[in-house]
């Protein structure tokens, strides 16, 4: 009986393993910026470079904020969802402007509508750094504190906004 | 970069396919000239690898650093060795704190503090991380105690028989004649 029934258990417990490893997503890296400050950043606006924009400008909403570029694929899949978000009013997206070309990205938003109060631009990357970005898009949600409460790795989906990002601001908000 | 070799093999295969000889000798000229250009045109392209570093001492330390860390884009690839645009900032990023005299472990909290632990190949070892750092070991206990019962059993398995009186005296026979007798 013994002899069956360890080499079984053995088996079972690496299957186990196995399907815990296989349903963990290797892209989502958990962020440790998540219940902390949101970094400072002072960058040019995309639409006016006289005009600058400072993340203290924003402390008392709750806002988002959208990390993406022209050249960046999946950027396109999310940005309807952005649109029809911005259009609602429910919450104020800002655009981080990622290592990009000044004129492509503003091409960029008038072909595919601009959803961004305002839009910022970090041409080399810096604030990225900052903030942890690795893989555009990404969307952090911050809170009137300033303090990044989430952060969405990869395009928005009506199911993340549905049952994480939309909640999360509603009860940021009351 | 390496456009001239195809050039030339193409050239060097068109001039076979002609029939006249003069001809043939003067696709082997062609070749010839080609062949000199294909020696020559890479070491004057190679551009794109000429050397980013001010200081080597920096340029040193940086790869030594940038080994231990993740490239999070082409995660199987360390900073150093990756060519990901990504890596290429956290890089120049790295080597501008090292000029502003930063620690190499202020460098390291710097990332851990933006990229979590992930980034470090060698992540430090806390409640989260027990398992990777020590499951390892206990596989290998586990192992060896497992064997040693194993070894143990078997030991007994095969214990020498008794012989019979008549078997012994069989064998002793056996060895005084020095042959068989296979009754």
């Amino acid at each position: 009986m013994m002899r069956f029934l360890l080499p079984l258990v053995a088996f079972i417990v690496l299957v186990v393993f196995l399907l815990i490893g296989l349903n963990l997503n290797p892209r989502q890296v958990p962020s440790p910026l998540i219940g902390k400050p949101a970094p400072d950043f002072q960058l040019q606006q995309l639409h006016d470079s006289d005009k600058t924009l400072t993340s203290k400008e924003n402390l008392g909403k709750v806002w988002l904020l959208n990390v993406w570029a022209s050249w960046c694929v999946s950027c396109r899949e999310e940005h309807p969802l952005l649109v029809q978000l911005a259009r609602s009013g429910i919450v104020p997206v800002y655009g981080l402007n990622y290592k990009d070309e000044r004129d492509l990205a503003l091409q960029w938003l008038k072909q595919f509508g601009d959803p961004y109060t305002v839009s910022i631009r970090d041409p080399e990357g810096r604030t990225g750094i900052d903030y942890g970005v690795y893989g555009v898009p990404e969307t952090y949600v911050i809170d009137k504190n300033g303090v990044i409460r989430y952060k969405q790795i990869g395009p928005v989906t009506v199911e993340s906004l549905e049952t994480k990002i939309l909640p999360l601001v509603k009860e940021l908000q009351g | 970069m390496s456009l001239s070799p195809f050039f030339g093999a193409l050239v060097s295969c068109c001039g076979q396919q002609r029939a006249g000889l003069e001809e043939r000798f003067f696709s082997v000229k062609i070749f010839a000239l080609l062949l000199a250009l294909m020696l020559v045109l890479p070491s004057s392209w190679a551009k794109e690898a000429a050397l980013i570093a001010e200081d080597p001492e920096i340029e040193r330390r940086m790869i030594h650093l940038s080994e231990d860390l993740r490239c999070l884009v082409c995660q199987n690839e360390s900073l150093a060795g990756s060519r990901a645009d990504f890596a290429n900032d956290l890089r120049r990023e790295i080597r501008e704190q090292m000029k502003d005299n930063k620690s190499d472990k202020e460098i390291i909290d710097f990332m851990v503090a933006r990229y979590g632990d992930f980034v470090l190949y060698r992540p430090p070892v806390k409640a989260t991380t027990i398992l990777l750092w020590f499951g390892p070991f206990v596989f290998l206990a586990a192992g060896a105690i497992l064997l040693l019962f194993y070894l143990k059993r078997r030991r007994r398995q095969i214990e020498d028989p008794a012989l019979s009186e008549k078997q012994r005296q069989q064998a002793e026979a056996l060895l005084k004649d020095g042959k068989g007798n296979n009754a």
